[in-house]
This record gives C-alpha cells, structure tokens and sequence, in this order.
C-alpha cells in the first residue's frame, strides 16, 4: 500500500518558479487570477486534464512546479484560446499554457518517445533546413521516432492522400535559404546577449 | 488594390482544395492577388512550443517581404492567419520582441514597419466585394443546400478582427448569398483537436466525433470549414472517430470550394475529387448543376 501525503506544505513551494512564471511574455496579469473558472469552463480538453486550467493557474503562482510541470494539461492544450478570450482579468492563459509546455521540454518532463516534443523539433529542424513544412515529410519523421506501428496504420490514408494529390513527394522549399539560417542565428545570438 | 498572398505550408500539402478553389473564387471575383515572393513558414502552433521567439522573427520575415509593396495580406490559413496577427500585436506590446525581431530581419537587409494589415479572405470577400456582389455573379444557385459553418477557433480568437468570437456569421452570409441555407451549429467555434489526432489519438478523436455526430443531428448535408487542419481532422478521421462512438458520412468542404462552385468554377478545377467523402450524391440530390 502506498502513502502519499495529500496536503501541499509551504515548503513544497518553489519561488524560483513563481519569479519565472510572473515575468514570462504574457504572465505578467497571472496574480489577478480571481479562480472564477471561466477558462476551465470554457476549455473543450479539461475533462481530460488532471489539473484544470483554474487549478493551473493558483499553483503556477503560487510556486508548485512538480505538480504543474508534471501535469498533463500542458500537454492536452491545444492553443484554441477559448480561457483566454473569456478571461475577466485578461489573463493570457493560453500563452502560459505555452511558457509551461516549453519550460517542460526544456527539463525534459515528459514520457520516453512522447509524440509532443518530438513533433516539436523535428517541425523546427525542417523550417531551418527548408524554410518551409511538407505535412507528409513530417509526420513519417514523427512515427519513425515514436511509434513505427503506428505509421503502418496509417499507410491507407497516405495512399489515399497521394491518390487526390494531397500527399505531394517534392519538398517545399524557401529558394534564398540562407536567409532563414541568418535569421534563425540571429535571434539566437541575440537571446544569448540579452539573456532573454 | 492588390492584396499580397500569403498561402502557408499547407495549401501546398493536404488543403490544395483550398487554395485551388479560394484562387478560382478570386479570380470570378475580380480580387487581384499577388503570392508574396519566396515566402516561408509562419511556424505555426508547433513551433510555439519550442522556441517563441524564433517564431516571431520568422513570421515577420514574412510581413516585412509583403510590406514592400503591399498594404495588406490574405492569409487563408487559421494557423497563418493567427501568428501573423499574433507577432504583429507581440512586436508592437513588448520592446525586447521588437528588438529581437528587427534585428534579425536587419542581417537579411529587411525592416518590418508595422504598416501591413493581415486579413482573412472571409473578411475579404464579405466587407470588400460584398454579399450582394457576390449574389449578383452566382451561376450555380445552391438551391438550400443544407450547410453547418465550422470556423474552428483560430479564426476568431484571440483577435476578433472582423467577425464575433463565440458566435461568427461571416461564412453564413456568404454562401447564403450563393443560395445555400445554414444550419444551427452551437459548435462552430469549438476545438477540432488540432495535431492532437497525432499525438493523443483518443481525445483527438472524441473531439472530431462530437463536430460531426452535431452537424449531422441538426440536419447539415456538408460541413465547410476555413482551416486546412480541420478539414483534413473531420474528413480524414471520420471512420474511425466512428468505430469510437457512432458513424457518420458528413463531407467536409472548404466553403471557398462551395463558392467558386457557385460562382461557375468548373468542379475539378476547385480540388471536389481531392475529398474523401463524396460529395457529388448531396449535389445530384440537390439537383446542383455545377459546371
């Protein structure tokens, strides 16, 4: 039988993280939160979540990093901006669902071959190599590095995409490529200088 | 005037139909269009999720190529249409984007001056040519086809820029104005899932079963959609969201193919043979005489 503890102590608390999470691009209005629950109401993934987006927003500030980087809400969001729209405090919770996602890629806080991160680098890796996304290259990159069974199953809907012509084999790409290297590099190098 | 065309990625993948029948509606339209030269990713949600601010210097790569000789762009794709109005609200609020932003662009001997607008062609088509235009070129009436507006969410929100965030009409004036009748659809502005198909199938799935199971309850003969994700979601998956709950056989269309149609595009010009669920029974049935 496993005990585990089910009330959070103060010492649990991790202010590093409430300092990150209130100064993020968009998470300036976060202590406004008034947990009307609006966002949970609104948002068509919650039933799925552990944590609603309201739950997510009182312990993002108020420091509980394991629980809110180890939630799966980060992972369910979408990006619809449903919380965000209906907010009565003008939160962007859409945008700190986004801050999360990317501080739990940065720590790696995710399951072995989870399709999300994945998907995330090869999409960059493409737009730095091509300028632009061919969906097909793309997802055959993704399965090959989660689940190759997966990519069989779907080998009836990629004949039937290359059939109407919606599975084109030439790649996309931008011609003057070099500009988007130089302009990748860019951001970088200035990120680095500001410590931004 | 000339609007610059932004098309994205996917126009030139799964959502061709889209392009091809959007062009062809331009074109009937007397819309002049111009792509915008060697344009490139927007970075879309995907990348937003690694590395924000990278994205913004790409999609401004972008405004800045349209800007020389544009005032505004036609940006069809919700994910498009979104990041391009997002970095453009983000340079303009926090200074350290800006920064990163006009830096980047400078080594590539580009300068973004905020002075292009991002438009959807629903917005286009509505407040520059007008339904009543649009009336007045219909070829091919409708005759009530029987249709459910799906705008997916990236459309009207964050920025409501020309139409309702919870409940858009756009779409329903527009192919209303072709003869087509619209059907209740409280659903319009709810999240199809996105790539969550991809990488968590069984919400994914439930989220495409509850779009369709509602359209076809209230009656709809074809959904038409504004998103290439969305359609792609809710025609590609719709047998298997099925075995999940209940089947369904809805056609899913981009509503610029419904309008070209009506406009007299012929039909294998506008991407009709590129859908998965036929769509030409619900025509005959109709008794549509498309070109």
């Amino acid at each position: 039988m496993e005990l585990k503890r089910t009330i959070k102590f103060e010492a649990d608390r991790d202010p590093e993280f409430v300092r990150w999470i209130s100064h993020t691009v968009g998470g300036e209005r976060i202590r406004h939160c008034l947990q009307c629950g609006l966002c949970s109401g609104k948002c068509p993934l919650s039933l799925y979540m552990d944590y609603t987006p309201r739950r997510l927003m009182h312990l993002s500030r108020e420091g509980f990093k394991e629980e809110v980087l180890g939630s799966s809400s980060i992972w369910l969001c979408t990006a619809c901006y449903a919380c965000m729209v209906h907010c009565p405090k003008s939160i962007n919770v859409t945008h700190l669902l986004y801050a999360l996602k990317q501080r739990a890629i940065e720590e790696k806080r995710y399951p072995r071959r989870f399709a999300i991160p994945v998907m995330a680098r090869q999409f960059s890796d493409m737009v730095r190599g091509s300028g632009r996304i061919t969906e097909s290259w793309l997802i055959v990159k993704v399965f090959l590095r989660t689940s190759i069974w997966r990519l069989f199953g779907m080998s009836g809907l990629g004949l039937k995409l290359l059939r109407t012509g919606r599975m084109p084999l030439k790649r996309e790409r931008v011609q003057r490529r070099a500009e988007i290297e130089k302009l990748l590099d860019s951001v970088a190098a200035t990120r680095k200088e500001l410590a931004i | 005037m000339k609007y610059a065309y932004y098309p994205g990625c996917s126009l030139r993948g799964t959502g061709r139909a889209y392009e091809e029948s959007l062009l062809a509606a331009f074109r009937l339209l007397d819309v002049e269009v111009e792509e915008i030269d060697d344009w490139n990713c927007c970075g879309a949600t995907t990348y937003m999720s690694v590395d924000e601010l990278t994205s913004y210097a790409l999609a401004s790569r972008n405004l800045a190529l349209a800007e020389r000789d544009h005032s505004e762009i036609i940006a069809p794709c919700a994910a498009c249409y979104l990041v391009l109005n997002k970095t453009q609200h983000y340079i303009r609020d926090y200074p350290d984007i800006k920064l990163v932003v006009n830096r980047a662009l400078d080594t590539i001997g580009l300068k973004y001056r905020d002075k292009v607008k991002v438009r959807h062609p629903l917005d286009v088509l509505l407040n520059d040519v007008g339904p009543e235009a649009i009336a007045a070129k219909v070829k091919v009436p409708l005759n009530g086809l029987k249709i459910a507006p799906y705008y997916g969410c990236q459309i009207v929100r964050p920025y409501s820029t020309f139409d309702d965030q919870g409940d858009p009409t756009s779409m329903e004036r527009l192919l209303e104005a072709c003869g087509a009748k619209t059907v209740r659809y409280p659903l319009k502005t709810t999240c199809c899932g996105g790539s969550q198909k991809g990488t968590l199938p069984e919400v994914g799935l439930d989220l495409i079963h509850y779009l369709l199971s509602e359209a076809q309850k209230n009656g709809a003969e074809v959904i038409t959609t504004v998103c290439p994700l969305c359609q792609f979601n809710l025609e590609s998956f719709q047998k298997e969201a099925g075995e999940r709950h209940r089947q369904t056989a809805v056609p899913v269309l981009y509503f610029s193919q419904l309008l070209a149609l009506a406009l007299g595009a012929p039909a294998d010009t506008i991407g009709l043979q590129r859908g998965f669920v036929p769509i030409r029974p619900v025509f005959a049935k109709k008794e549509i005489a498309y070109a």
